[in-house]
């Protein structure tokens, strides 16, 4: 800065590590190919998948509310996570389970939270991280001033948070990355561009050739990365997460990736995308990439896989179970926590409603 | 004429404005291809094209301020927000500059815009999805606030909303969109965006409402019919400008006023109308006035939004407490 004559060179790089078809790039280090985490960070894509399939089966059957499945997606929050110490933060958005259910997340939980109950936000593990945020791009700020606090405290975490490429087109994830920069706060901002924003496609959400490149105009460093490849998300996340912790401030990691569901159950996505494109983006999805990486390796068996996914429907079941019999809210759950105390003048409120939650006319038309 | 639901009643009205008016536009998040995420706009960026019906990036702010951008130059646009959970950001350009263009201006400049969204509860939604801030708007000078019931009164007013000169709020409560169905005749004849509506007429006590508690309170109109007991039921759909006339003619005829809304009680639009009557007609009254209100909770996940909402039990019990007053 300072001289008359300014310039600038746009550089944001692309990491790949293992191909759509599983084969692991020569850049790969030794410890990005270590066997054992690749297989669990295979068990853990199978685990956030047979999830989504259940989850979605629950809300067809009138079991479970609105649900945004992870499908396609998952090793974006499978790596990430894996990067993250437990003591991190993680601000996600509403897609993330993938992440939280590594971070502890139980699975009843997020099916208590889709199911529309207020408790599957309060994480019986994890309480350090946020809830789900549905304002879209709303939870980027969060993620600053998080960050912001940490570093104040000089506490050794760092915070880590999740944004849809149509989250990238709303004035606060431009706030606060600009924030983030100037402020340079232990921050890893991770877009999740799956290709759409409902039935927006990411052409229309951005004439910008990337969504990393929006880091630029913030002082903030911008890497893209395959998203369906989760050794490379875990290799990047891991490196913005060790600048980060050292003082070197935040990064925007832009994901690669396709959202291979609908948006979620109360979408139809038949109305808007060709089908044959998502055939096509079958071929590039995380977990048979891995798959066959791991088989070639002789590290995956077909007996594995059995029992991976015996097991996995096994666990679902447990915590659906878990979820449909939790206990029953009483009305007086909208008053709970709505303040520390609830104030003097608002327990009549409470009371009316007690009054009418006992009658069984309390219908509506 | 056809019987169709509020939503299509609302797609209907918009075609018609478009098909009037080359300046009308929309522009909204999915309201293209995808005709809007509850089909308000379907198919009609197919037959109006791209230009006039904008699918736009994600951003509530921005979609507010090109339209008072859009709506300066004289263009008329309706803007969609996709739910009234996710307008807060865009309220900033409605009170900062829809709202007072005219007035800054002294009349060169206006902003003949409107904006729509899907509000309230009981559709067993996400977060965040379930919010009612038609108070919110009607405290802010200089707009319309319009919250339609029926497709009827949902075709005729979103068409006098477009062909308003001035900014006005359009709020559609989501659980009405396909609750029933009504005869619509798209002949293109407004309603006037000053009026109550009389929906029914009665002795005892007058029961004033809007938006997606309607339907309950005339429910509770039929169940109270039984006890003997007879009420009338306004519909205030245009919130404001408010016709308060209306209402305290009906208050002085039966002395009994009950308001029912589904926003929280504190500062809701109900308590301007209960200081409206307590001030001019407050000799006619022989009971206090009631409200039967959303309680003042962050609307609740679906477990629990039957218990914040106003039931038609809730109704009646508020009726019958006026009636038992005196
Ligand atoms: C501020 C805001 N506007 C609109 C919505 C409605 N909505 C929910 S998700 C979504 C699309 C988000 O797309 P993207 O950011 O790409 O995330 P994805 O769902 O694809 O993971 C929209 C418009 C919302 N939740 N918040
Ligand atoms: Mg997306």
């Amino acid at each position: 800065m300072g001289s008359m004559e300014m310039g600038f060179d746009l550089n944001v790089d692309f990491v790949q590590l293992l191909s759509p078809s599983g084969e692991i790039s020569k850049a790969a280090s030794a410890s990005a190919k270590d066997i054992d985490r690749l297989v669990r960070f295979y068990r853990a894509m199978t685990r956030t998948r047979t999830f989504d399939n259940k989850a979605i089966s629950l809300q067809r059957t009138g079991q479970l509310g609105t649900f945004a499945s992870a499908l396609g997606q998952e090793a974006i929050g499978i790596g990430t996570a894996a990067a993250m110490e437990e003591r991190d933060v993680l601000v996600p958005s509403y897609r993330d389970h993938a992440a939280q259910f590594s971070r502890g997340m139980s699975m009843s939980e997020c099916l208590l939270y889709w199911g529309g109950d207020e408790r599957g936000s309060d994480f019986k593990h994890a309480r350090g991280d946020f809830p789900n945020c549905v304002p879209v791009a709303t939870q980027a700020p969060h993620a600053v001033g998080a960050a912001y606090a940490l570093m104040m405290r000089k506490e050794d975490r760092v915070v880590v948070t999740f944004i849809g490429d149509g989250g990238t087109s709303n004035g606060a994830f431009y706030e606060a990355l600009n924030m983030a920069g100037v402020w340079k706060t232990p921050v890893v901002v991770i877009i999740n561009n799956n290709g759409w924003a409902i039935s927006t496609p990411r052409e229309l959400e951005s004439a910008a050739e990337t969504l990393a490149q929006k880091a630029v105009a913030a002082g903030v460093e911008g890497r893209q990365v395959d998203g369906n490849d989760v050794i490379a998300v875990h290799e990047v996340v891991r490196r913005a997460i060790e600048k980060a912790r050292s003082g070197g401030g935040p990064t925007l990691i832009e994901a690669l990736t396709y959202r291979l569901g609908d948006h979620t159950t109360a979408d139809d996505a038949s109305r808007y995308r060709d089908p044959e494109i998502v055939r096509a983006q079958w071929t590039r999805e995380p977990i048979a990439r891995l798959r066959s990486y791991l088989v070639s390796e002789g590290a995956w068996s077909k007996e594995q896989e059995a029992e991976l996914l015996k097991a996995c429907a096994e666990e679902v079941d447990r915590e659906v179970a878990a979820y449909l019999n939790a206990s029953p809210l009483s009305s007086d759950a909208m008053f709970d926590h709505l303040y520390a105390k609830l104030p003097d003048s608002m327990q009549w409120q409470l009371e009316d409603a007690r009054r009418f939650a006992e009658r069984k006319e309390h219908g509506d038309v | 004429m056809s019987e169709i639901t509020l939503v299509e009643a609302v797609n209907l009205a918009l075609a018609r404005a478009m098909n009037e008016d080359d300046e009308v536009l929309l522009l909204g998040e999915d309201i293209g291809v995808n005709g809007g995420v509850f089909r308000a706009t379907n198919g009609l960026q197919a037959r109006f094209g791209r230009a006039r019906v904008i699918d736009t990036p994600l951003a509530e702010g921005g979609i507010a301020g090109v339209a008072v951008g859009m709506a300066a130059m004289g263009l008329k646009p309706v803007a969609e927000i996709q739910f009234s959970g996710f307008i807060y950001p865009a309220i900033d350009q409605i009170i900062n500059h829809a709202s007072r263009l005219r007035n800054r201006t002294r009349g060169r400049m206006t902003c003949p815009m409107v904006l729509r969204s899907p509000c309230g509860a009981g559709i067993h939604a996400p977060e965040h999805h379930s919010e009612s801030p038609e108070a919110m708007f009607a405290h802010m000078p200089g707009l319309r606030v319009v919250a339609p019931s029926s497709p009827a009164r949902a075709y005729g007013l979103l068409l006098a909303a477009v062909r308003d000169p001035d900014p006005v709020i359009f709020l559609e409560p989501t659980r009405l969109y396909r609750l029933f169905r009504e005869e619509v005749a798209d002949d293109g004849v407004e309603l006037p965006l000053d009026a109550c509506f009389m929906l029914r007429e009665g002795a005892d006590a007058t029961v004033v409402t809007w938006g997606a508690m309607v339907p309950e309170t005339l429910a509770a109109a039929e169940k109270l019919e039984e006890e003997g007991v007879t009420i009338e039921v306004i519909d205030v759909a245009t919130l404001k400008p408010l016709d308060i006339e209306t209402i305290l003619r009906s208050v002085e005829k039966t002395g009994r006023c009950v308001i029912v809304h589904e926003a929280p009680r504190t500062a809701g639009f109900g308590a301007e109308i209960a200081a409206e009557i307590a001030e001019r007609a407050l000799y006619s009254l022989l009971a206090p006035i009631k409200r039967v209100t959303g309680y003042d909770v962050v609307v609740p996940l679906a477990k629990l939004e039957r218990q914040y909402m106003p039931s038609v039990d809730r109704i009646i019990d508020g009726v019958r407490q006026v009636m038992e007053a005196s």
